[in-house]
């Protein structure tokens, strides 16, 4: 037809600039190398640090010298550093950061656990289970976000699923009861979040932080009148057992972590499988995705736009509702005020910090679920760290892993935006 | 639910004769269409039919009506009164899904397309062909070979890996019409779809719609643009006010249609006097400038502009104009080369001090950049000298010199308003274009600088503006004009820069044959090709 082909648009690659984030976070690293293996080398006891196997103290372990450790991690923190600045390796620039953060808290730990033992199974089994309400909250953000409604309301359905739970499990007599009812819970703050921004068009935001408010009020109303008054009525939901899968529960540290545990912990678990493969290799996955990122484009080829966002902030409910019977029918036998204290929050950080998909999610999850338990470590073997600052690491960890590690995440497009016809 | 719930088309006449392709022609009536917005008559009792195999140009102004009725016809809005025939056959189309199923198909002006999908996706999505499984197991294979059949058996190479964020604008539309082709259609309605391609890609775009037409495929053609429906059109529909004015023949002069689209003769051709040019005015040298994305957008430009000359840039849309006449005005930082009205660096002053050193701006996206829609003809006439003598000072606004002064812009710029009080987001695109140039050729200027001057604007009122603009070269003002519509340019420039991926390509004069400025703004000089 015509001998003029237009080549890729006009993207003038701009020459890099040195101070890349990649050099940045090189520098960062230098620094806490430095840090780490002057400072916590010169503090580590000149005895051995003993990673257990298992909770036995005297059990298999992997032994350190906790201020050879101390040095070692903290000058591998400084090489995973060098090599970003330097810029070689480049492919691997987010494994090189990776590394350098784990050999940092690795020097930390070799300083903190000198002379004393550290058991794997229950830093796993209590980070897992730290993690797992922030899994199920993060999971319920991706489910709304992906189709393009923000759910800052993730703390409020944790707080209704959480009472819901406790309250129905108790009446009832069984934790599936409560299971249901705190899915049912979540729901029902879901439903008025999407109704009013769906339908209405209320700032999405604005909605999430009402609600948010609203369940933190009616929950503590509710069990100021009813369940303080009568706890053994109201406010003693059966728990949920944990089941022992024979043989794959023998594993060494994953196995009596992951195969002798609740149902919650495996629902969450394939819940990440399940919506990481849903949203990207199914006809449901694709429009989710279509209507998050240009839900008038799905409109033009008949996609229903309103009637899917509904039904993921629906479904997210769900799963933030199972979020919040993990407080009360798991992790302690009531329901007490504002018990979640700010953990849907920390759910939506892991959700940005996990770039709003399912896998990421969950490594952020973990990631916070880590700093907790860390922090209950540290203080139960009476760490110099003062007490104030360990009860701060997790809240710390997520603002400089979203505000620092992440970048610039790219939200999904129409995130927030209601969709109306024009 | 397979193929996502679309019902089976019923095929009950296949033609002997056409069979061999596949295709089954369709005939398109609308009959009696109305749409009314409020007050407003958006269509009012329109009719037209589209013949199997037709090309039918629907020409009318922008607001003339003729999206809106192509967007009942595609099902987005449900007509009031009126039906649409498809094979003799009355049809309610209470989505996209049931426009789709009947044959029809629509490109979109704005494309209607993912941009982190692949074409693949793109192309599947809303049909998407699975493998079963509670939510649909995608089979991707299939969407791919889909594609390339698709693309294969239409001329119209497209990838199916790639990303459609990554494509240029031509391929993007390629990507359109192959999504409307796999879903079978059999009428495609093409909204506007050169605005945004180069001269060369148009001639593209037209060649593949003849031979869609051949393959018994009818296509409604929207546009304003007279050439190009003189070149392709079997029929033509002028729809002006949201009513069908007349029906022409391909071989009406361009003049007698842009009379019918109008209503009133219009003159085509910008009314000036040879140029003459004097001092330097604007000297750009070495200028660079980064977009949003920190992707370089300007790349060293040397430019000259002369007082007394209109000084065109003309480009295909994104190829650094934008932050090139940003950059001038100080809505962008300056990497790095020097900006100079008279000599001053302007480069890092604000934009308040260029625009009272001297310089007029009409930015490109008027509803955003240009005016307040909320606020009155009055108050945004004075936008920019609302803290100055006569109209204010920094505690008070002069109502009385305000008022006045919008009431003579409004009859020295023929702004149709029912009063300067009217809010300016009701006004027409022509007449709220007039009032941002209004307000900007009442300060003394040294510079005029104006980003597509009469984009969505009507024919009537482009000829005021052009008109404006040089009158305002003839007072010794340096005019630079940047627009995506190469008639526009060489329409009033004196001189046309081409800009291409951040730089000038070339300087030539306006007498230049349009082909060569049209493989120029391709990246296309001398015969050879730019390689990158």
């Amino acid at each position: 037809m015509s001998t003029a082909t237009v080549e890729a648009p006009a993207e003038v690659a701009a020459p890099e600039p040195f101070w890349t984030r990649q050099r940045r976070f090189g520098v960062a690293l230098i620094l806490l190398g430095v840090l780490a293996a002057v400072l916590f080398g010169s503090l580590a006891p000149d005895k051995d640090a003993r990673f257990t196997l298992t909770e036995d103290a005297q059990g298999a372990a992997l032994s350190i010298n906790g201020q050879f450790g101390a040095v070692l991690f903290g000058v591998l923190t400084l090489v995973a550093g060098g090599l970003l600045l330097a810029g070689l390796l480049k492919r691997w620039s987010n494994a090189l950061l990776v590394a350098g953060i784990v050999t940092f808290v690795l020097s930390f730990l070799c300083w903190q656990v000198a002379g004393q033992f550290m058991s794997l199974q229950d830093t796993l089994g209590g980070t897992l289970d730290l993690a797992l309400p922030l899994i199920l909250g993060a999971l319920a953000g991706v489910l709304g976000e992906r189709s393009g409604v923000v759910n800052v309301a993730i703390e409020g359905q944790f707080l209704m699923g959480a009472f819901a739970g406790a309250l129905i499990g108790t009446l009832a007599g069984s934790v599936w009861a409560g299971l249901i009812s705190a899915a049912i819970g979540g729901v029902i703050i879901a439903a008025i979040l999407a109704v009013l921004s769906i339908r209405y068009l209320v700032d999405q935001t604005v909605v999430g932080i009402v609600l948010n408010l609203f369940a933190l009020g009616i929950t503590g109303f509710l069990y100021e009148r009813l369940m303080q008054p009568d706890a053994q009525h109201y406010n003693t939901p059966p728990q949920m057992p944990a089941w022992r899968i024979p043989g794959l529960a023998d594993i060494p540290v994953l196995g009596p972590v992951v195969f002798d545990a609740t149902l919650l912990l495996w629902i969450a678990l394939i819940l990440v499988v399940v919506i990481h493969f849903a949203l990207n290799r199914t006809r449901w996955g694709l429009r989710t995705r279509a209507v998050g990122e240009h839900p008038t484009a799905a409109d033009t080829v008949g996609i229903r736009v309103r009637g899917l966002r509904y039904l993921n902030v629906l479904l997210g409910g769900v799963v933030a509702g199972l979020g919040g019977a993990y407080f009360t029918l798991v992790a302690t036998g009531s329901f007490t005020k504002n018990m979640t204290a700010g953990a849907g929050f920390i759910a939506l950080a892991a959700l940005i910090f996990g770039r709003y998909t399912p896998i990421g999610a969950f490594g952020a999850a973990l990631f916070f679920g880590f700093a907790q338990k860390l922090a209950f470590y540290l203080s139960a073997i009476n760490s110099p760290v003062p007490n104030q600052f360990l009860s701060m690491l997790p809240y710390l960890a997520t603002i400089i892993a979203v505000a620092g590690l992440v970048g610039r995440v790219r939200a999904p497009a129409a995130d927030g935006l209601p969709y109306v016809k024009s | 639910m397979n193929r996502a719930g679309v019902a089976p088309r019923r095929r009950t006449y296949r033609p002997p004769g056409i069979s061999d392709v596949g295709e089954i022609p369709l005939k398109l009536e609308l009959r009696g269409i109305t749409k009314r917005f409020g007050d407003l008559v958006a269509n009012d009792h329109i009719d037209i039919t589209v013949e199997p195999g037709e090309v039918h140009a629907l020409l009318g102004e922008n607001g003339a009506g003729k999206s809106t009725l192509m967007n009942q016809l595609y099902g987005l809005l449900q007509p009031d009164q009126g039906e649409i025939v498809v094979n003799d056959e009355p049809k309610v189309f209470r989505s996209p899904r049931d426009a789709i199923a009947a044959g029809i198909g629509m490109v979109h002006q704005h494309f209607m397309l993912v941009p982190v999908f692949t074409v693949a996706e793109n192309i599947a999505l809303g049909a998407e062909e699975t493998r079963g499984g509670p939510l649909g197991w995608l089979d991707r294979r299939r969407a791919r070979r889909d594609v390339l059949e698709t693309s294969k058996r239409f001329g119209l190479p497209v990838d199916p890996d790639a990303l459609v964020e990554d494509l240029p604008v031509g391929a993007q539309q390629r990507v359109e019409i192959v999504k409307a082709l796999t879903r079978d259609v059999d009428l495609l309605i093409l909204d506007e779809p050169t605005a945004v391609l180069t001269p060369q890609e148009t001639e593209e775009l037209l060649a593949v719609m003849r031979s869609l037409t051949e393959m018994g495929k009818s296509i409604v053609f929207i546009t304003h643009k007279l050439k190009e429906v003189k070149a392709i059109a079997d029929r033509i529909t002028v729809i002006r006010r949201g009513q069908v004015v007349g029906t022409a023949r391909p071989d009406t002069s361009e003049d007698e249609l842009a009379a019918l689209m109008v209503g009133r003769a219009v003159s085509l051709e910008v009314d000036k006097r040879p140029a003459e040019p004097g001092r330097s005015v604007l000297r750009l040298a070495g200028l660079v400038v980064d977009d949003d994305r920190g992707i370089r957008a300007v790349d060293g430009v040397d430019l000259e502009v002369r007082a007394g000359e209109v000084l065109g840039i003309a480009g295909v849309q994104g190829n650094g104009q934008t932050e090139l006449v940003e950059a001038v005005m100080g809505l962008r930082e300056v990497r790095a080369g020097r900006i100079e009205l008279d000599g001053d660096d302007l480069a890092g002053q604000s934009t308040k001090r260029i625009l009272r050193s001297g310089v007029g701006y009409v930015p490109e996206d008027r509803s955003h950049d240009g005016v307040v829609k909320e606020f009155t003809v009055a108050e945004n006439l004075i936008l920019d000298m609302y803290d100055r003598d006569p109209f204010g000072n920094r505690f008070r606004l002069n109502l009385d010199k305000i008022d006045g002064n919008a009431k003579e812009r409004v009859a020295q710029f023929d702004i149709r308003c029912q009063s300067p009080e009217t809010p300016v987001g009701t006004l027409s695109g022509g007449n709220q274009q007039k009032v941002v140039i209004a307000r900007e050729m009442s300060r003394p200027l040294r510079l005029f600088i104006a980003s597509q001057p009469t984009r969505g604007v009507d024919v009537g009122s482009i000829e005021f503006i052009h008109g404006q603009i040089v009158h305002e070269r003839d007072q010794g003002t340096a005019v630079l004009v940047v627009s995506s519509e190469l008639d526009e340019v060489v329409g009033l420039a004196d001189r046309i820069a081409v800009m291409y991926r951040g730089r000038i390509l070339a300087i030539v004069s306006p007498d230049t044959p349009r082909e060569e400025i049209g493989l120029l703004m391709a990246g296309i000089t001398g015969g050879n090709e730019e390689k990158k």
